[in-house]
């Protein structure tokens, strides 16, 4: 049986529940990076080509880890997932587009790389194609693979749920995986923030300086737009005069506009990568949009390799002292 | 109505004849300079890239000339480009400027609407179908013969004995084209202009290196976005082959067209395309570069290009195994001049110092 390496970053952070339980109900061991550290970090800034941004810094990093521990690294090069966009082709950005031959060509002594393109612009369908190509790249049979993703798939599932129900990723991946009680509660919080942004940089404590841990101490209900489900999201796309082109910034941009139009929410707080090409038109679209619509107070935080907790720490809670001056206002 | 449009080397030529042959006022954009380049800045988000920033500087330059509309293309991915008019919409808006941005979406995407825009410029412009075909067709040929002298341009300049005059050979024959109205005159100015460029004063006995220039399109169109790199390059003494014109498509003769699909002969490094710009064009230019017996490559990127950066990544790995050095040269708003002669003349003599030791075996073996 295989080892499977899996870089705890990028696609991570929605998908893998999906592949956890297929490569495991395929008897493939599963070795997965851990959470982003410095030396993660640094060995990323060391491999990747120095133009990239964080979050691609950081995969080289994760995969760096991961090299000599696996037999394969599991690297899906992410086409689209759906028709989607004024001419049906969204996509994603273009370092995922060329993520497999960027870690390929940039990273010495890698094994094996599962990088089956997954485009399901033909519909939801094809995925069942791609597992099919993923699980015979690594030995099984289509039986086999038959039933490993449709198990595969009702983990996914019971995950996504269970973000609809407002519960971030990273403990509904514990609900998940080890049945951990949900233990939300959001009875002392006295601010609800939206923050929207790209699961990898949103979910990664390590790379957003504990962001989400401060708001939970600061007493904030978070929502973020993956809590939401497609069909919300999708309404605001014809709010706006042309969709953007890429799968994640999508939804920062859905969710964001979903947030500005929901009372209960107070403010917005988008968190970007610094460098990040997308984000320059994310950031200064919804912040455009956040002023237009309602007048909805946004902060927007960019991450890069030096952010250091106290620097967002500062403006975070300049942020929420302002919402709490002006909601006492009212 | 008055129209502008955005500035690309010397395609201003034709769309300008283009827009007022169809009965509408020109504003002709400028030439990018560090004002447009400023304004730009100014406006735009801090990690825009360097083409969407020129672009807005050159926007909010024609605004305060007078322009009343702006056309721009549009596009359907995977990088920015087909965005940008939505964004300089919003921010030409944020910045209070009355003005009115078209953007032409791939007819293949949506045809519907590429036709509607078109007819809207002709009725305003007061023309018949029959010809606005015409002056279509004219402006096309003027797309195609500007190409034309710009490519003999940067044949010759390496062998100039005067510096400058193939430059000024160029703007002659530009002036040439700029003039003519007709089918006829522009081929009389073609033919005029190559004339007169051939005639230049030249030294064959050179031996120029040859470098192709690969990269993300505006950077590599505009020469003032990339410091004149050709004429740069041509003025050291080098021969330099461009892999984009406007007109590339639709010519069969240039090295990059020669070899067909170019994606084909990236895939064994990038096996996806399109990435979005010219990301993949990138590595296989490279590689064609290399077949042809180029002794380097030179890739101009706006800093911060997404598609350049995942090339940037891979031609490492492209330039050692068919051994061809590759400069690339990522472009922002602090590039200076001086840096970039610098970097190119420490380019240039490395591809000299390997052309002379290749020689030097060459000549022991026979
Ligand atoms: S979307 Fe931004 S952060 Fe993500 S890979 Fe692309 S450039 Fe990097
Ligand atoms: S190809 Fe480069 S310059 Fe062009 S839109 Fe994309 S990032 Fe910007």
């Amino acid at each position: 049986m295989a080892k499977i390496g899996i870089p705890r970053t990028l696609a991570y952070f929605l998908y893998y529940p999906l592949w956890k339980t297929f490569f495991e109900d395929l008897n493939h061991e599963i070795v997965i990076s851990p959470p982003t550290t410095r030396a993660i970090l640094d060995a990323g800034v060391k491999e990747a080509v120095n133009d990239a941004c964080i979050p691609i810094k950081l995969y080289h990093g994760h995969v760096a880890y991961l090299a000599d521990k696996a037999d394969y690294i599991f690297c899906p090069r992410l086409v689209s997932v759906r028709k989607h966009g004024d001419f049906g082709t969204e996509t994603f950005c273009p370092k995922f587009l060329g993520l497999p031959d960027m870690i390929r060509f940039g990273i010495d002594h890698l094994p094996e790389i599962i990088d089956t393109r997954v485009d399901l612009k033909k519909g939801k369908k094809e995925l069942f194609n791609v597992f099919c190509e993923i699980g015979s790249q690594i030995g099984n049979t289509h039986e086999e693979i038959k039933r490993a993703f449709s198990k595969a798939l009702k983990v996914q599932k019971q995950f996504d749920n269970l973000l609809y129900q407002e519960i971030l990723p990273p403990e509904a991946m514990d609900i998940v995986f080890n049945h951990k009680p949900a233990q939300v509660s959001h009875d002392n919080c006295d601010l609800t923030i939206a923050i929207i942004g790209y699961p990898y940089v949103l979910y990664d404590s390590y790379i957003n300086a504990g962001l989400i841990r401060l708001l939970e101490k600061e007493n904030v209900k978070i929502l973020t737009q993956d809590m939401l489900s497609d069909k919300t999201m999708n309404r605001q796309a014809k709010t706006l005069p042309k969709s953007l082109f890429w799968y994640f910034s999508n939804r920062a941009v859905y969710g964001g506009l979903h947030f500005m139009a929901r009372p209960d929410v107070d403010g917005i707080i988008h968190v970007t990568a610094f460098a990040c090409g997308p984000d320059s038109l994310v950031d200064r679209m919804v912040e455009i949009e956040a002023r237009r619509r309602r007048g909805m107070p946004y902060l927007s935080i960019a991450v890069d390799e030096h952010t250091g907790e106290a620097g967002v720490r500062t403006r975070i809670e300049a942020f929420l002292d302002m919402l709490r001056y002006r909601r006492d206002k009212i | 109505m008055k129209i502008s449009f955005p500035h690309m080397g010397y395609s201003y030529i034709a769309f300008k004849w283009l827009v007022e042959n169809m009965g509408h006022e020109c504003i002709v954009p400028p030439e990018p300079s560090s004002r447009t380049l400023d304004l730009g800045v100014r406006y735009a988000p801090e990690f825009a890239c360097i083409p969407f920033k020129i672009l807005l500087g050159t926007y909010l330059e024609v605004v305060e000339m007078g322009a009343e509309v702006i056309i721009s293309s549009g596009g359907m991915g995977p990088c920015r480009a087909g965005y940008y008019w939505v964004m300089h919409k919003y921010l030409l808006e944020e910045a209070g400027k009355d003005v009115k941005v078209v953007a032409f979406e791939l007819p293949r995407s949506d045809i519907m609407d590429f036709w509607k825009k078109l007819r809207w410029l002709r009725k305003t412009g007061g023309i018949s179908v029959k010809e606005f075909i015409r002056v279509f067709k004219t402006a096309w040929n003027k797309i195609m013969v500007i190409d034309d002298v710009e490519m003999r341009s940067h044949e010759i300049r390496p062998y100039e004995i005067h510096r400058g005059d193939t430059t000024r050979g160029l703007w002659t024959a530009l002036d040439m084209i700029d003039k003519a109205n007709t089918l006829q005159e522009i081929q009389e100015a073609r033919v005029e202009g190559l004339r007169q460029l051939n005639q230049i004063e030249q030294d064959r006995s050179r031996k120029p290196l040859k470098i192709g220039i690969i990269g993300e399109i505006y950077v590599v169109l505009e020469p003032a976005a990339n410091h004149y790199i050709q004429i740069m390059l041509g003025e050291m003494g080098v021969q330099t082959d461009r892999s984009i014109y406007l007109t590339s498509y639709a010519r069969k003769n240039t090295i990059v067209n020669l070899e067909g699909d170019v994606f084909e002969v990236a895939k064994p490094y990038l096996n996806e395309a399109p990435i979005g710009g010219h990301g993949v064009n990138s590595i296989g230019e490279t590689i064609l570069y290399a077949k042809h017996g180029f002794d380097g490559v030179v890739q101009l990127a706006p800093f911060a290009c997404i598609p350049e950066i995942v090339a940037k990544s891979i031609i490492p790995t492209v330039s050692k195994d068919y051994s061809i050095p590759v400069l690339t040269l990522f472009i922002d708003e602090q590039t200076g001049k001086a840096g970039v002669q610098t970097r190119l003349e420490a380019f240039v003599d490395l591809l000299e110092s390997r052309r002379e030791v290749r020689e030097r075996h060459e000549r022991l073996v026979i």
